[in-house]
């Protein structure tokens, strides 16, 4: 415990000291850009709400990739299953907005929105189980294919009335909008579901059967059959998790977000949750600080182009630096004692001294 | 090449895997290394070979000290080793297996390559087709060609790791011979065995090594009790096996035979009372497996019926195979039995599912502390499997077996064990059948086959024996039998 916390930290630090390095390159202040970044975030109240809504469908497909880690599955689909999810949920605003009550409609899309993105997710599964296609191909597969779908939808059979367009389809009538706090983005009801969500996968990951055969079939299938798990019965429940998951974030987008379906409506959050939950490896409890903070960096850094001139990719290039040095330790703290490296830093030490002396 | 281990150290974590051992090969020697499960034999070798750095000592070749830092350097030094599992590529062929890791050129020279393989092979009388793929080989023959590689890369020591599992008699035979050969050439090779008879007939010298420590180096031939004095600081008792076998059927099978991509076995009527134990003999890959896969219900029979304590079991799922009271226990522990990752605790816990959604993890503790006090597991509950020693592991293994136990099917029982948890796992086993459980085990140790069975199955070239009493036979009839001379043995047998 104690040496993988020593690389954890020495990994972050790495990581500190590079991306300092690279913004000084780049010719500005890393202490501009942190006071510009926080207050990007935090600054005023819109943009803490801002923050807050991007947070509810992060938490909840990083809490449903870590069922799929868990299984020792990429789940790479993840984008296609918000997508589909979103798709999903159009369909019951589309026929019953005038027709049922407004509440009736958002609970029945939020539900489909659910199912919908786990049966994007079960087919990613049973080309995986069944079709021994890779799962990460067979999710990058259909994340094109779901794409295209909303493509399709909103040029042709949902399109605008007059003329269609990239905007997406026709906003929704305001009372099937998820309602917010005051005047703000941040929409109780999402936020409620993505904490929801990461409570789910604690208790459901570290106390149940369920749970600890999904950690068996993950490190190994063949023995987890031969000791009785039914084990592909777990890995598509996995699959359909952590697609049910996405979907109701991508049923949020609609609801809380667009009020109609865009395209490429999961704008990356997928991707996104993929390096949150990849820096967290496998446990659950770090899920909100760690989307928190992944959240903010998101948001904050919107105002860097305007307030330094820079572009807003830092925000993406801290995010990809830290989970790639958190990977990094860790892989090293599987191969190298830290005895070793501390030898050598004394060794390094040494050699100073004496040709000081 | 004369070898020196100087006080070798190395701690892993809380275990002391090699203390402050020495350690000298004489060029044109043969050096036993003899010792138990997680005695640090094959830590001392790991770090002669470059797999492992030592914590502290030195290492001299031929009286100067050398830094050995990874395998290559090994090899440069001209220290090369064969390991337990091959480590080699199964989907190449030989020839590119062996002109792997060659030094030297941009372009590789099949044709050269080809002559000095033929050359070395007919050197040492291997027969190896060049263009065989390596997945086709038996354990044996990649063996045979991953020492042709390393001499044909100047090899001037030889590190053979436990070389005798899993290999043919006439296949060892051929290794033995090999390994004089090189002798008297003034190579030096070392051999790393638990089994005492081994070291016997091909060392001559032999060093025992004990809790990471050398208890003591000896010359060849030298008294089996007092090497095993050394191994275990005390002497041990063969358990006898009482008759166990009661009248009534436990498993049945009527005109069965099994297909796979390479092998189509007739096994025909098969019939094992309660308590019986039925030992398994053969060559690796003759069909034992398949056998002990069907009965486990992990292979569909392609024609006949199962039939297990008058029940008929014929193609149903593996599940219920489970709640008929079945167990399976793999060789490859590792790969099919347990799960690396996971602690003995939670092995525990997904064997025992309580009722409800929920793990009950104060009840699970209990039966854990228990397994782990019953089957004296060196471990804690929190222990991951993969920190235990091959012993402990399968004394795992053997406690997550369901009990009642109707039917118990085991491959290797003891490969890799020292002789103190051999002796113990077969006092478990003979423990179950006199509580009515029947075994059906496969080894390719031919005295265990003698010890312990009650009635042998003979595999041999696709085809199966009629069971054989124990009393008819001798290990040389069954080495005979196993070897080919199948017909002729088996109505010698059954006049």
């Amino acid at each position: 415990m104690t040496k993988s916390f020593f690389y954890q930290i020495s990994s972050f630090a790495i990581a500190l000291i590079i991306l300092t390095g690279m913004i000084l390159l780049s010719g500005a202040s890393p202490l501009a850009i942190i006071a510009s970044m926080w207050g990007g975030a935090f600054g005023t109240l819109d943009q803490v709400a801002r923050v807050v809504s991007t947070l509810a469908p992060l938490l909840l497909c990083a809490s449903g990739l870590l069922f799929t880690f868990t299984a020792g599955l990429y789940n790479l689909g993840i984008e296609g299953q918000i997508s589909f999810g979103a798709i999903v949920a159009m369909i019951p605003i589309r026929l019953f907005q005038d027709v049922l009550p407004p509440a009736l409609v958002i609970v029945l899309a939020i539900g489909l929105g659910g199912v919908g993105g786990a049966l994007w997710g079960l087919l990613a599964g049973a080309l995986n189980v069944y079709g021994r296609v890779n799962e990460i191909f067979a999710g990058l597969g259909l994340n094109f294919v779901a794409d295209g779908l909303a493509l399709y939808l909103i040029f042709g059979p949902w399109k605008k009335e007059g003329v269609a367009s990239m905007s997406g389809t026709e906003t929704f009538h305001e009372s099937l909008w998820l309602p917010t706090l005051a005047n703000t983005d941040i929409s109780p009801i999402s936020l409620l579901l993505g904490i929801a969500a990461v409570v789910i996968t604690l208790v459901v990951l570290r106390g149940t059967h369920f749970g600890l055969q999904l950690r068996a079939v993950g490190q190994n299938l063949r023995a987890s059959y031969v000791l009785g798990i039914p084990s592909t019965r777990q890995l598509l429940s996995a699959f359909a998790i952590c697609g049910s998951f996405a979907g109701l974030a991508g049923s949020l987008q609609v609801l809380a977000v667009y009020h109609r379906l865009i395209p490429s409506v999961s704008s990356n959050l997928g991707f996104l949750a993929l390096l949150v939950a990849m820096l967290i490896g496998l446990n659950a409890l770090l899920i909100l600080p760690v989307a928190f903070f992944f959240s903010a960096l998101n948001v904050g850094s919107l105002q860097l182009p305007l307030e330094l001139n820079l572009e807003s990719s830092l925000a993406g290039v801290i995010q990809g630096m830290l989970v790639l040095f958190a990977l990094l330790g860790r892989g090293l703290s599987e191969t190298l004692p830290p005895q070793a490296i501390r030898r050598q830093i004394a060794i390094w030490f040494d050699k100073k001294q004496t040709a000081k002396g | 090449m004369k070898i020196e281990l100087l006080n070798i150290s190395k701690r892993f974590g809380s275990v002391q895997a090699n203390d402050d051992v020495s350690l000298t090969v004489q060029a044109g020697s043969i050096h036993g290394l003899l010792g138990e499960n997680g005695a640090g034999k094959s830590t001392l070798v790991k770090v002669l070979s470059g797999f492992i750095s030592r914590d502290a000592g030195a290492v001299l070749l031929d009286g100067f000290p050398i830094e050995i830092k990874t395998p290559a350097d090994a090899i440069r030094a001209g220290v090369g080793m064969l390991h337990q599992d091959p480590l080699d590529f199964p989907p190449l062929s030989v020839l590119n297996n062996f002109m792997v890791g060659k030094l030297g050129g941009i372009f590789i020279n099949p044709r050269s390559a080809s002559r000095d393989f033929k050359r070395l092979a007919t050197e040492f009388n291997f027969q190896l087709d060049v263009n065989e793929l390596v997945s086709n080989l038996t354990v044996g023959e990649r063996q045979q060609l991953e020492i042709l590689r390393l001499l044909s890369l100047g090899v001037k020591t030889l590190i053979l790791d436990e070389p005798t599992t899993g290999i043919s008699a006439s296949q060892k035979v051929a290794l033995f011979d090999a390994m004089k050969h090189l002798a008297a050439q003034g190579k030096s090779v070392i051999f790393v065995s638990h089994k005492l008879e081994d070291v016997e007939a091909l060392c001559d010298e032999v060093t025992v090594m004990r809790q990471g420590k050398a208890a003591g180096h000896l010359p060849i031939p030298c008294p089996d009790e007092k090497l095993i004095a050394l191994m275990f600081g005390r002497e041990l008792a063969l358990p006898l096996k009482p008759n166990t076998c009661r009248t009534t059927p436990a498993l049945e099978l009527r005109d069965v035979t099994i297909a796979t991509d390479r092998l189509t076995l007739r096994l025909g009527n098969l019939t094992v009372c309660q308590g019986e134990v039925i030992g398994l003999a053969g060559l690796e890959g003759s069909g034992q497996q398949l056998l002990l896969l069907l009965c486990a219900g992990l292979l569909p029979a392609s024609t006949g019926s199962l039939t297990i304590n008058g029940e008929d079991m014929t193609l149903k799922p593996y599940k219920e195979f489970l709640q008929a009271g079945i167990g399976y226990s793999p060789a490859d522990r590792l790969k099919d039995g347990l799960i690396r990752g996971l602690s003995i605790h939670e092995h525990v816990a997904l064997r025992h599912v309580s009722r409800g959604w929920f793990v009950d993890w104060q009840e699970t503790l209990q039966r854990t502390l228990q397994a782990i006090a019953l089957f004296n597991i060196r471990g804690k509950p929190q222990t991951l499997v993969e920190r235990l020693s091959g012993g402990n592991q399968q004394r795992t293994q053997l406690a997550l077996l369901p009990v009642p136990l109707n039917l118990l099917l085991m491959e290797h029982p003891t490969r890799g064990l020292d002789i103190e948890s051999v002796l113990w796992v077969w006092q478990q086993l003979i423990a179950r059948c006199e509580s009515g459980t029947a075994i059906l085990f496969m080894s390719s140790d031919l005295d265990e086959i003698m010890q312990y069975s009650d009635r042998v199955l003979v595999f041999s070239g696709g085809e199966v024996s009629e069971l054989i009493d124990v009393a008819d036979l001798t290990v040389e009839r069954l080495g005979q039998t196993i070897g080919g001379r199948f017909s002729s043995q088996l109505s010698a047998v059954h006049p």
